[in-house]
């Protein structure tokens, strides 16, 4: 019976999207020969494919449904395959060997332009992890975050243009500037939470890209700053399949020491303020947190990763101008974090995985490729709102007492 | 006795609303003081005076804690009082429910710590011993109230009952030498005010702290109270032990209405 009344909503679906798409999808006026088409085909694939979807759709929900009601049911067989993952540890180091030895092999297997790709998968998890200190962590909602990418990238442009110096002796600079800003953002808007942050920190990463559009003398405007140097492997200049390798393993040595930094950080007194922060502002000063001093912090480091991938940008591409740091930019880096989980690092290595690499290879549907990374997301909040990995936080063991729950679901 | 506590003259307002009203009040070395009053007299706002949430339009908040020189804590931040040495819990459960009940108690600890950023990369001696430090102090917080068993759990899923005495454990774990509660009972069966009673009394001994309570449970802050504060409309019309403040008039009207005044 209820199969029956799932159909009928389903039909009932369908009718309604034939009905809207109608206009679109069926009629066609030729304006040149003046008539009209009218292509009922479109009309009954957008019938069963609405209907399909619906029925699927709504079979999914009455699965996560009753998958609620049997909470406590702790058998591995039926959690997400990514938990038993995670709980299992023997699989671990399996998982981990395989994947770095497709990391080491990779550059030698696949071409100059995947290697490119996955460098720039490899970005955006540093920046996901690096926004993740401030949104994910201290639950700071931050829309500019791509403000302290261009303060990066320009602080290596501008400084190898006028001074000539080198990738490696500006990647601390840049870093350094990308802190600095953090700070002097984060000043202000100290007093403010939630939407309110959002929208300030919305305003700053669009004041820094008009700056840079429109003071000419300092940053060279819409044309930008081309020609800058490619990190140099002690003191060679590299042919550009070389270079491309090289950079690609160099950006796996700085997303390795991104997670190995954030996993510390993570679980230190100061992570653990930032959490707590996140949680409840009230209690968490209450508790003798110093809530100035950990908002900035947190804004600090998280705008010094940004910096410092800035500085890696700039040297990749050899070319910045302020195009490359809209708002766009921050939105994808935020979803990164949203869709991998707030909180979590593994979570934030795939979603920039999923993210970057998906509309990469779809370029094939590159025009439904913004459809698809919505449909993505919908169905992510709707199905697992706590992104990909939900949060972890680390257990401790102790001796003689038998330890209720050694993982947290 | 000595105390560790004077407030005199304490005026809150806002607005308009006169929410605490020239309020004196001491409290006294290891003593369980209760505070209680109608819906809305202003217990927890002189809470959050206290606790410098909110800084007084007037009157003054002066500290001597044992073996310490007399401060005042007027326009301190709340986490500068709290390193001071007052802590609080809150009358509507505000916990880090996204942390494990351990996590919550180790935030206490946080004034109590010092490591930083750098110490937290590099991991040297005194971090990791730091950190042993904190995980031990506060596991053993939770032993004494009864937690332990929920160490790695979600502070969010606790029972109700438990998360109340969370919020306790959470506020030892930053060494108060005055505790503040706000109505510890709200909500519990009388099972767990039993249980609570015994606690708080356990605490005031072990830890050697003053204890300053909420609470609208008339059986339970009369078996609990060394000494009971009343207050109504923001002035305390009472003070005394348990016994005088049951015949006392001002209470009497103040609770049940003048008809009942004999
Ligand atoms: N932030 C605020 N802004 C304006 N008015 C406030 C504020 N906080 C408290 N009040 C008012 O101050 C008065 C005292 O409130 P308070 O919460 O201290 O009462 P209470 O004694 O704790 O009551 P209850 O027993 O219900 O908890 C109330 O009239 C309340 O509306
Ligand atoms: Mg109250």
């Amino acid at each position: 019976m209820q199969k029956l009344s799932e159909i009928k909503k389903s039909l009932l679906v369908s009718f309604w999207f034939m009905f809207l798409t109608f206009p679109i999808m069926v009629i066609r006026v030729n304006p040149i020969e003046k008539i009209v088409q009218w292509r009922w085909r479109n009309l009954l694939l957008v019938g069963m494919g609405s209907f399909i979807l619906s029925f699927v759709w709504r079979y999914m929900i009455r699965q996560k449904e009753s998958g609620m009601k049997k909470t406590g049911a702790d058998d591995l067989q039926s959690m997400p395959l990514i938990d038993r993952v995670r709980k299992e540890q023997r699989l671990y180091i399996p998982i981990l060997v395989v994947l770095s030895v497709f990391g080491i092999l990779f550059p030698f297997i696949f071409s100059v332009y995947q290697v490119n790709i996955m460098t720039t998968a490899l970005m955006y998890v540093v920046l996901g992890l690096g926004l993740n200190i401030v949104v994910g962590l201290a639950g700071l909602l931050d829309l500019g975050y791509v403000a302290f990418y261009a303060v990066g990238a320009y602080t290596y442009g501008l400084i190898n243009h006028h001074f000539g110096l080198g990738f490696w002796a500006v990647l601390p600079a840049g870093a350094f500037m990308g802190a600095l800003f953090g700070i002097f953002l984060g000043f202000p808007v100290l007093r403010l939470r939630g939407d309110y942050l959002a929208i300030v920190t919305l305003g700053f990463g669009e004041i820094i890209r008009l700056v840079l559009e429109n003071w000419n003398d300092f940053s060279f405007g819409p044309s930008g700053i081309a020609n800058i140097e490619r990190p140099s492997f002690f003191g060679m200049q590299l042919s550009l399949q070389n270079a491309t390798i090289y950079i690609y393993f160099l950006m796996i040595a700085l997303a390795l020491f991104t997670v190995f930094v954030v996993n510390r950080l993570q679980n230190s007194r100061i992570g653990r303020a930032w959490v707590a922060l996140r949680e409840d502002e009230i209690a968490c000063q209450s508790m003798g947190i110093d809530k100035t001093k950990t908002k900035l912090s947190a804004f600090a480091l998280g705008a010094t990763w940004a910096g410092m991938m800035g500085v890696f940008f700039a040297a990749k591409t050899t070319f910045i101008n302020p195009a490359s740091f809209t708002f766009l930019e921050s939105a994808i880096i935020l979803s990164i974090v949203v869709l991998g989980g707030m909180g979590s690092i593994a979570g934030v290595i795939i979603g920039a995985f999923v993210l970057i690499l998906l509309p990469e290879y779809l370029r094939a549907f590159s025009d439904y490729r913004m459809l698809l990374f919505g449909a993505i997301l919908v169905i992510m909040m709707v199905f697992r709102p706590q992104g990909i990995i939900s949060n972890v936080r680390r257990t401790y063991k102790f001796k003689g007492t038998n330890i209720h729950g050694d993982q947290n679901k | 006795m000595k105390r560790v506590m004077e407030i005199h003259g304490l005026t809150m307002d806002f607005g308009g609303l006169r929410a605490i009203d020239h309020l004196d009040l001491e409290v006294r070395e290891r003593e369980i003081l209760a505070l209680i009053g109608p819906n809305g007299a202003g217990k927890t706002t002189l809470f959050n005076c206290m606790t410098g949430i909110y800084t007084p339009s007037e009157g003054s908040m002066i500290i001597s804690p044992p073996g310490k020189k007399p401060e005042t804590i007027r326009g301190l931040k709340p986490n500068i009082v709290t390193r001071k040495g007052i802590t609080r819990t809150f009358q509507n459960i505000r916990l880090f429910p996204n942390m494990t009940v351990l996590e919550n108690v180790m935030i206490g600890r946080h004034c109590r710590t010092r490591s930083r950023i750098a110490g937290a990369l590099f991991r040297g001696k005194t971090t990791i011993r730091e950190e042993q430090a904190t995980v031990e102090y506060s596991y053993h917080i939770l032993e004494k109230i009864g937690l332990a068993k929920y160490v790695n759990d979600f502070a969010g899923i606790l029972p109700y009952g438990a998360q109340r005495l969370l919020e306790i454990a959470r506020a030892l774990a930053t060494e108060p030498f005055l505790l503040l509660l706000d109505e510890p009972a709200a909500g519990m069966n009388p099972q767990e005010t039993g249980e609570l009673d015994e606690l708080i009394s356990r605490i005031r001994e072990e830890e050697k702290i003053s204890i300053l309570l909420i609470e609208h449970d008339m059986r339970f802050v009369m078996s609990i109270s060394d000494r009971i504060a009343v207050m109504d409309y923001g002035k305390k019309i009472a003070e005394g032990t348990p016994e005088e403040i049951r015949s006392n008039q001002a209470v009497i009207k103040a609770y049940l209405g003048e008809e009942f005044v004999a």
